[in-house]
């Protein structure tokens, strides 16, 4: 074995040694051999999907199938239970797809600001002193990190959501909340005039929020003294419009739901089947994001907690200055893929009818054009960029707060 | 080396074949059963009982064609498809034939590749409403939520005649006809609209049916029955004929139990639908008692109705539009010559 190791590394070695000095015939050269495969490799994958697609367009001409996006332009002819932007049944499919792809963008931006929070209340409850808090935090991830997504989605509906009383006899919170089986209704504020004074006074208050956050940061590190940030914040954003409001005689009239005839009118709808998809969905994935949370707060040695509190740092001091900032490497890659699944865990809606993308382009569209190809080519493009959106962003998070060596 | 090189020519020419339309009869025979596809469950169209056996008007459809081509109404495997799926499910090639009350519409014909071989129902939309909503027209629905099968032409008719009259709902769309009822049952919308037919499943299989009424107004034209994919002309006259050897029994009179004797001694039309003399049958690439087979084994179309939704079924329906052409009805089958 060592010989025979030898004789071909001696052999190599004359290979190159010849090819260096002299040159070879040009087919014999590792590059252009390299090169050659590949370009090889990628022509035959080339004509593999250009005979594939063929094939298939062929086929569906041969068996009379319509092919082509020119039913884009068509009237749908029919109706969608929730639409961010209007919609009547005389619009046109390319219309349902960007009513679908508004409402699965809506359900997973909800999912992925309420799973984000549940995981990192959880799973930092997981190591808190209290024994009662600790237990709750594993006992919310194991149920509902082992139960099926589909079967907490018909949970939610059918068994909680659909059991509420009907839209007669609503529960009602100061005649102004209302919910009933067909959804919550809440009243709705509606700008007069002046409005976009207090519109852009509370602009202006976040943006201060944000320069109030670095200026604290800055002063302690030059005067190591502390700012109540927090406090000062909330007081900024409530009391700025609020003052603005009073000083141009509060410009809003309150538009309150109302029952009139068969349904509450008015004020804003949250229908039970958004309701239903982004409780199971922020509960599910909550779950995991805490078992991430838990995996990079441990991933800290003890020795950090330690030293901070030898430096008399309080403990929710610690958790936030110390531990969670580091943890905090080990959780972003994580949550990225909690977060794409939750997007794609999203299509579920077609179980329970809540009008995304999957359930009015792929289910109903689909089925009335017949446009498989299509429609579902369509859907998968979409489902690929919003992922990949949310991989580039994380990955831009990541590396914010990712080791940075000095 | 060698090997390998064949190898990828294989592969190659391979690809560049179109796979073409086999002959579905000769994939039938050599199966040995018919792959049917049916819905989900439905009271009287297609539904499977404890024991696992289908029965139902449309399931009724596929055994006629099993007993036509196999000379045995057993051999079907049935294959429960939601509206959404039903025509991927035909395309594909996953069913020989698609008989799950399916509404024949100038589009589906046209654009998705498939023939529709005749109508088993006449049918139109309709409304059902609670009895304690007090509504007794659907004029009065303005406003209302509408519980709808995604994927259905009913969704369509719905649409154009809300838009037609003015008014406005909410249409909430669910997968299969027991979620369309579950949500119907909870309050979650107003009324529930489908066919009449389906409406009258539905409504049986509620807690409680005296509770819902059906409106009197029709507002769509819904004729339903068997499909089959297009391209494969000689398997779509077997269906078509199929389901009109049925629809002529009924006319000529001949029913599971007296057919044996209209074979030896009934009129000409007698003996030429059942197979006695003429050529029906082998026009078709069938044997000679195709017919005949349907008829002993299934029932005519009066019978096959009857025993699902008629008189002698939960259902209970008028035979209405779906009588014979002899009775008043439309229901009208091509000559058998």
């Amino acid at each position: 074995m060592f010989n025979e190791k030898t004789i071909e590394e001696v052999k190599s070695a004359n290979r190159k040694a010849s090819s260096d000095a002299t040159s070879t015939a040009f087919y014999n050269n590792p590059r252009i051999r390299g090169l050659f495969y590949q370009v090889a490799l990628v022509a035959g994958l080339l004509y593999f999907f250009v005979t594939v697609i063929g094939n298939t367009l062929d086929n569906m001409e041969a068996t009379g199938i319509k092919t082509g996006f020119a039913f884009l332009d068509a009237a749908a002819g029919y109706d969608v239970l929730m639409s961010l932007i209007s919609f009547e049944s005389t619009d046109t499919y390319a219309r349902i797809f960007v009513v679908g792809f508004l409402n699965t963008i809506l359900v997973s931006v909800i999912g992925i600001f309420f799973a984000t929070l549940f995981g990192f209340i959880f799973g930092v409850a997981y190591f808190s002193h209290n024994w009662l808090i600790r237990k709750l935090a594993v006992v919310y991830v194991e149920i509902f990190r082992n139960i099926p997504l589909l079967l907490q989605v018909f949970f939610w509906y059918f068994a909680v959501l659909s059991s509420l009383p009907s839209a007669r006899q609503s529960l009602s919170l100061g005649e102004a909340v209302f919910l009933n089986v067909r959804g919550l209704y809440f009243p709705k504020l509606v700008g007069g005039d002046l409005a976009w004074v207090v519109w852009t006074v509370l602009a202006l208050a976040i943006g201060g929020v944000f320069y109030l956050r670095r200026w604290a940061k800055k002063r302690q590190e030059i005067t190591g003294e502390q700012f109540p940030v927090l406090k000062a914040s909330l007081a900024l954003i409530i009391f700025a419009p609020l003052m603005a409001a009073a000083l141009t005689g509060f410009p809003f009239t309150v538009d309150y739901p109302a029952l009139k005839g068969f349904n509450y009118f008015g004020g804003v709808t949250v229908i039970p089947e958004l309701m239903a998809l982004s409780i199971a969905l922020s509960v599910y994935t909550g779950a995991f994001i805490a078992e991430a949370v838990r995996a990079g707060i441990q991933s800290i040695p003890r020795g950090q907690t330690e030293a901070a509190r030898s430096l008399g740092l309080r403990e929710n001091k610690i958790m936030s200055l110390i531990i969670v900032p580091q943890a905090m490497r080990v959780i972003v890659p994580l949550l990225n893929s909690e977060y794409q699944s939750l997007v794609k865990n999203s299509t579920l809606a077609a179980a329970i009818g809540y009008p995304d993308l999957f359930n009015v382009f792929v289910g109903t569209a689909l089925n009335q054009t017949g446009q498989a190809i299509e429609t579902i080519f369509m859907t998968i493009i979409v489902y690929f960029i919003v992922n990949m959106v949310i991989s580039f962003l994380m990955n831009r998070f990541n590396s914010a707060v990712s080791l940075v060596s000095r | 080396m060698n090997k390998k090189l064949t190898l990828a020519a294989v592969f190659a020419t391979g690809l560049s074949f179109t796979s073409v339309n086999a002959g579905t009869l000769d994939d039938v025979k050599a199966r040995g059963s018919v792959n049917c596809g049916v819905s989900t469950g439905l009271a009287g169209f297609s539904q499977k009982d404890e024991k696992g056996e289908w029965s139902g008007l449309d399931v009724d459809v596929c055994r006629a064609v099993a007993a036509a081509t196999l000379g045995d109404s057993s051999k079907v495997k049935f294959k429960p498809l939601t509206a959404k799926e039903r025509f991927t499910a035909l395309a594909s090639g996953e069913i020989d034939m698609l008989s799950r009350n399916t509404t024949w519409t100038h589009t589906r014909d046209t654009s998705l590749g498939i023939n529709f071989a005749g109508t088993n129902y006449y049918d139109g939309a309709s409304f059902m409403v609670m009895k304690n909503l007090g509504v007794k027209s659907a004029k009065e629905l303005d406003g209302a939520n509408a519980c709808i099968q995604a994927g259905t032409s009913t969704e369509l008719a719905i649409a154009d005649y809300f838009r037609e009259n003015k008014m406005s709902y909410k249409a909430v769309t669910f997968d299969t006809s027991d979620q369309t009822r579950a949500g119907f049952e909870s309050g979650r919308c107003d009324f529930l609209t489908s066919d009449g037919s389906q409406l009258a499943a539905l409504r049986i299989g509620l807690a409680n049916p005296g509770n819902a009424i059906i409106l009197p107004e029709v507002i769509s034209k819904e004729p339903l029955g068997p499909v089959v994919r297009q391209g494969d002309d000689q398997w779509f006259n077997i269906v078509k004929w199929s389901l009109n050897a049925m629809i002529e029994a009924e006319e000529q009179g001949v029913t599971a139990a007296n057919a044996a004797d209209k074979k030896a001694n009934g009129n000409p039309a007698n003996k030429r639908l059942l197979g006695a003399e003429g050529e029906l049958g082998a026009n078709l690439g069938l044997s000679a008692d195709w017919a005949y087979q349907i008829v002993t084994q299934v029932g005519n179309y009066s019978e096959s109705f009857e025993r699902n939704v008629g008189t002698g079924s939960p259902l209970k329906l008028e035979r209405g539009l779906n009588a014979s052409w002899r009775n008043g009805g439309i229901l009208y089958a091509p000559a058998m010559r």
